[in-house]
């Protein structure tokens, strides 16, 4: 019941009527569904049944009553105009009944159904929306209706446009005709138009249709919903482009090869100066896209060097959705003969020089880039790095850590692939106009808040607009050029002000804004550099790099391509809900997330993407103090069908409660933690312990208590 | 301060006394529903549930009326007489599932309906008669995964479809182009859910969307420039749960408005305060209370609208 006020019960007159219409309805009923079980189709059966449509035209088995009746008059009737006849008839009870409910779905259907039978007019049609329409403007069946009419009649796709300008200049607050209007452009944009210039025109006129709207109110959600899209319709300043690699464009890593154990240390360039690492399987060798695709494989990506065969190599997707990711991995394995120790050899790689590289929404991956690197190749005694754990658990903080400083002299490289795709892509003439639209855009913005101070709408989109300019401008290659980093801050934080309700969205925003801030250039990183004498845990006395990104309020990870050489991070006294996306940090051993607040074990599911994670604090989070867990659906298990296989949920017949079980193999299963800091949880009860140590049997240390 | 003074407890004796009555009452407005009798009691049930007052129904009644519902195809109808569709049969489903009565049933059966209203394109019809609606894809994917039978549908496709009624806005709609629709957008985002293909939604936009719904008053609408109305606390907010952007509403003031809406008098929860009361939105409510985090409510599973203690019995309890 909608929109209909609460009676009162002493109402007793009107509670008759009620009773007396509700009986009327009852008996009209009880002979339908009699002359329906029965397959009673005479005329007069179909009047009555008429009747009960009129008044409840939400009974769908009386509409589909009326459909057997069509199909036995079909199987006995040949004459075109007889059954034109019923038809017609037909039609004119859907139009009473929507005059009852223009929401009635079944009502809506027997017309489609009707119509499709070919035997009907289309002219009627139109008219009759035009009416309806008029009556509620905003009734989606209807929108629906008309779709499928201009459909049958194939109307051209400039008429329906029109049809919208016309609906949005009556009131330009009628969401359905802009959305509507989205969808037709779509539609011709996609087949229509070849050459760009007859696209710009196009646009140029849907930017002046829309101002018109936002000018006429600026808080109408309409208008802005459909600026928003054409933004991203056109302005999206880069296609999905690869983002970044590890290791990166023109690095040198020197490598310490052991033939007998084939293990492997490396040194390596970072914004820390050299950091090194070791691997025991092999160099990892990591690919960040912008978006998800799949499709990464020997044939699409080929690696030339003389020490490896491409074809042998096998690619990874780091996702736990399957054959779709952001970041894909392979290791190179070093073969123990074929190299000369001392020489330095070159790895060439060139992606997506061929099709079969595959974006979320279909179409191919058109950005082909080539980068290389060199491994200088060393035989001898591995050095013992990175320690096992054997003797204290690794400490988070104090006074082992210490600011790094930097030596300015010693940052060779720029962290940036830099514009490598092959064929120089951009668009000149594309670029130039998206500027000029950006640049319009972001003055309307202002004027609009010339005259509105405070309008949430123009804010959020000039915050938006500065973003777009600031990463068309420089191509999100040279981030430590950006602009209007400073101003997007402010306003968000007056957004927060605002528009309170909205709060933690503008918060989101504002942390992936800062993040990409501190992760743009040497510069602004370099105050979030420590380092900590190693406490004889982690290593054999010496000084272990951190990346501590901590206390700055993050509530949301973003930018994380530009980290992808971190071993150790800290991300902990930030307010993260999430750690989306922080499977890309292919590296990372030790991870530091407490005081944060994160609520269930299955928040934490990208972690398991990270096969190198050795230690990990999750302290003083909010795991298990919620009753509703909204990262449910995020990762694979039964819930979602998808849960690799049995084996691999932790089940065993004395394990009284399974919730916490599968959410526990969610985020650890298959890794090899040896410490892990969970204090400070709710669920961190001994039943969760119990259930931690049996996934988790490579654990070492769990809250500071050595594990047996 | 003033909303707080309005706010009042969640009258749980009085919800329960309003859905145990809803049964008998043969007024106009209650003929006009009987067709939907099916989803009425899923509702009424699960509300019971969640409030911890099933105890109040006679299952085994319950059950037996479910029974004399179902057809000889395998679907069920929405009352006893009337023709079988997807819609009540997932209303049966839940109803089974919530009693933990699945057992009663011949699941294969059930599942070879739902198998044969899949349609070329990957689409669902709502039944014989060939209405397609997103929300009959979502009926599909639910039905089949409690019954643990979605592998006998081609699951990409029936994906593939959903994610082409993809819109502008991040929403969903009933058929492509069709428009985004809070109610639509439950239905594609827990289809995805529910088969693991979340990857579809673009989940900052449609975020942002949903969370845009939030009114004055607290209360949710289901699209822009709409009035708020309590049954959208359900769809936008289990929506934003399931695609972790819950935060970005203001819940308290939601909180608030749904309290609001109840009849404090003779129980039930209606669309928008002091409107008339009815089981749909008194589910609808409680739902959403629920996934409000209210004190004494069980907590309910966003994508298959069930509260998560069946949901988990069914997916990660012990086989029988």
């Amino acid at each position: 019941m909608h929109g209909r006020p609460r009676k009162s019960s002493s109402d007793g007159g009107s509670q008759e009527k009620d009773m007396a219409k509700a009986a009327g309805l009852q008996s009209l009923q009880t002979q339908f569904f009699k002359n329906h079980h029965e397959k009673i189709y005479t005329k007069e059966a179909l009047q009555l049944n008429a009747k009960l449509l009129e008044i409840n035209p939400d009974i769908y088995t009386a509409w589909n009553y009326r459909k057997l009746a069509i199909k036995q008059l079909l199987e006995s009737e040949s004459e075109s105009a007889s059954i034109k006849q019923s038809l017609d008839e037909e039609l004119r009870v859907v139009e009473r009944a929507l005059k009852r409910n223009l929401t009635s779905y079944g009502a809506w259907h027997h017309r489609k159904w009707v119509i499709n039978m070919g035997y009907s007019s289309l002219d009627h049609e139109f008219q009759l929306l035009d009416q309806l329409l008029k009556a509620d403007s905003r009734n989606f069946n209807a929108w629906n209706y008309r779709r499928f009419v201009a459909d049958m009649k194939k109307s051209r796709d400039e008429d329906e446009l029109k049809f919208t300008t016309k609906k949005i200049n009556e009131n330009f607050s009628n969401y359905s005709a802009w959305h509507n209007r989205s969808a037709i452009l779509s539609h011709m944009l996609k087949n229509k138009y070849g050459g760009i210039s007859a696209k710009e025109q196009e646009m140029t006129e849907e930017y002046e249709l829309v101002r018109q709207a936002l000018f006429t109110d600026t808080e109408d959600q309409s208008g802005w919903f459909y600026h928003l899209w054409l933004l991203g319709q056109k302005i999206a300043p880069i296609g999905p482009k690869l983002e970044m690699s590890w290791p990166c464009n023109g690095s040198q890593l020197v490598i310490d090869f052991n033939e007998q154990s084939h293990a492997y240390v490396s040194d390596f360039d970072t914004p820390f100066g050299t950091d090194h690492c070791m691997f025991s399987e092999g160099i990892p060798l990591v690919l960040h896209f912008s978006e998800p695709v799949k499709g990464v494989n020997a044939s699409t990506v080929s690696v030339n060097s003389l020490l490896l065969q491409s074809e042998s190599l096998v690619w990874r997707p780091i996702s736990p959705h399957g054959l779709q990711a952001k970041t894909w991995v392979t290791l190179l394995k070093l073969p123990s003969t074929n190299f000369r120790a001392g020489e330095t050899y070159t790895v060439q790689i060139r992606v997506a020089d061929t099709l079969g590289i595959i974006l979320l929404n279909g179409y191919n991956f058109a950005c082909p880039t080539a980068l290389n690197f060199s491994l200088d190749i060393h035989t001898m005694t591995i050095r013992s790095t990175g320690g096992n754990f054997e003797t204290v658990p690794l400490a988070w903080e104090g006074e082992n850590f210490s600011p790094l400083a930097i030596d300015e002299n010693k940052f060779p490289i720029e962290l940036h692939l830099g514009n490598l795709s092959i064929d120089g892509s951009e668009n000149q003439e594309n670029t130039r106009w998206q500027q000029e639209t950006l640049d319009r855009e972001i003055k309307v913005c202002r004027e609009l808040l010339e005259i509105e101070m405070d309008s949430k709408w123009a804010k959020l989109t000039l915050a938006r607009l500065l973003i777009g300019q600031d990463m068309l401008s420089d191509g999100s290659i040279l981030r430590s050029k950006r602009k209007h980093t400073d101003e997007v801050l402010q306003l968000f934080n007056d957004l927060i002000e605002i528009d309170p309700s909205h709060a933690e969205y503008y918060k989101d925003q504002f942390s992936l804004i800062l993040l990409d801030k501190v992760s743009s250039g040497k510069q602004n990183l370099q105050e979030y550099f420590w380092d900590s004498k190693g406490t004889g845990s982690l290593s054999n006395g010496e000084r272990n790099k951190w990346l501590r990104l901590h206390g700055l309020s993050l509530s949301r990870l973003g930018c994380l391509d530009q980290l992808l050489w971190v071993q150790r991070l800290d991300i902990s006294h930030n307010r993260l809900r999430s750690i989306d996306g922080l499977e890309a940090l292919q590296l990372l051993g030790c991870l530091n997330l407490s005081h944060n607040l994160l609520a269930n074990f299955t928040a934490l599911g990208p972690l398991r993407q990270i096969k190198t994670l050795r230690a990990l604090n999750i302290a003083d989070n909010k795991i298990g103090a919620h009753t509703v867990n909204s990262t449910r659906f995020s990762f694979p298990s039964a819930l979602n069908n998808s849960s690799i296989s049995n084996a691999d949920t932790t089940r065993d017949a004395d394990e009284e409660i399974l919730e916490i079980s599968w959410e526990i193999t969610i985020a650890f299963k298959g890794l090899h933690l040896r410490q892990l800091d969970i204090a400070g949880n709710p669920a961190n009860d001994e039943k969760c312990r119990r259930l931690l140590m049996k996934t988790l049997p490579s654990l070492k240390w769990l809250d500071g208590t050595s594990v047996n | 301060m003033s909303s707080y003074t309005r706010m009042g407890e969640l009258e749980i004796e009085k919800h329960t006394q309003f859905i145990m009555s809803v049964e008998k009452k043969k007024d106009f407005d209650s003929m006009v529903m009987e067709h939907l009798r099916m989803s009425g009691a899923y509702w009424g049930l699960t509300t019971l549930d969640l409030m911890g007052k099933l105890d109040a129904v006679n299952r085994e009644e319950v059950v037996s009326w479910v029974l004399q519902c179902q057809h000889d195809c395998g679907g069920f109808s929405g009352n006893v007489g009337h023709d079988p569709h997807i819609l009540y049969t997932l209303s049966a489903i839940q109803i089974l599932a919530l009693l933990d009565k699945l057992d009663t049933i011949d699941a294969d059966k059930i599942s070879a309906y739902i198998v044969g209203l899949q349609q070329e394109d990957g689409s669902f019809a709502g039944d014989e008669w060939g209405e397609i609606d997103t929300r009959f894809s979502y009926c599909a994917v639910c039905c089949l995964s409690i019954l643990h039978r979605l592998d006998k549908i081609d699951v990409g496709k029936a994906i593939s479809y959903v994610a082409s009624c993809k819109n502008f806005d991040g929403g969903f709609g009933c058929t492509p182009g069709g428009e985004s629709h809070a109610g639509q957008i439950f239905c594609c985002v827990s289809a995805f859910a529910i088969s693991g293909a979340l990857t579809h939604v673009d989940r900052d936009l449609l975020g942002w969307w949903l969370c845009e719904r939030q009114v004055k008053s607290g209360g949710l609408n289901g699209r822009p420039e709409k009035l708020a109305d309590v049954c959208y606390s359900w769809w936008v907010l289990s929506s934003l749960t399931i695609i972790e952007r819950v935060h970005w509403i203001d819940k308290e003031k939601l909180k608030t408005f749904i309290l609001d809406c109840q009849d404090k008098e003779h129980g039930g929860i209606s669309d928008r305060p002091d409107d008339a009361v009815d089981v749909f939105h008194t589910f609808f409510g409680i739902a959403g209370l629920s996934l409000l985090e209210y004190p004494g409510l069980k907590p309910i599973d966003p994508a298959y609208a069930l509260p998560v203690h069946v949901v988990d019995r069914l997916f990660f309890g012990q086989p029988h």
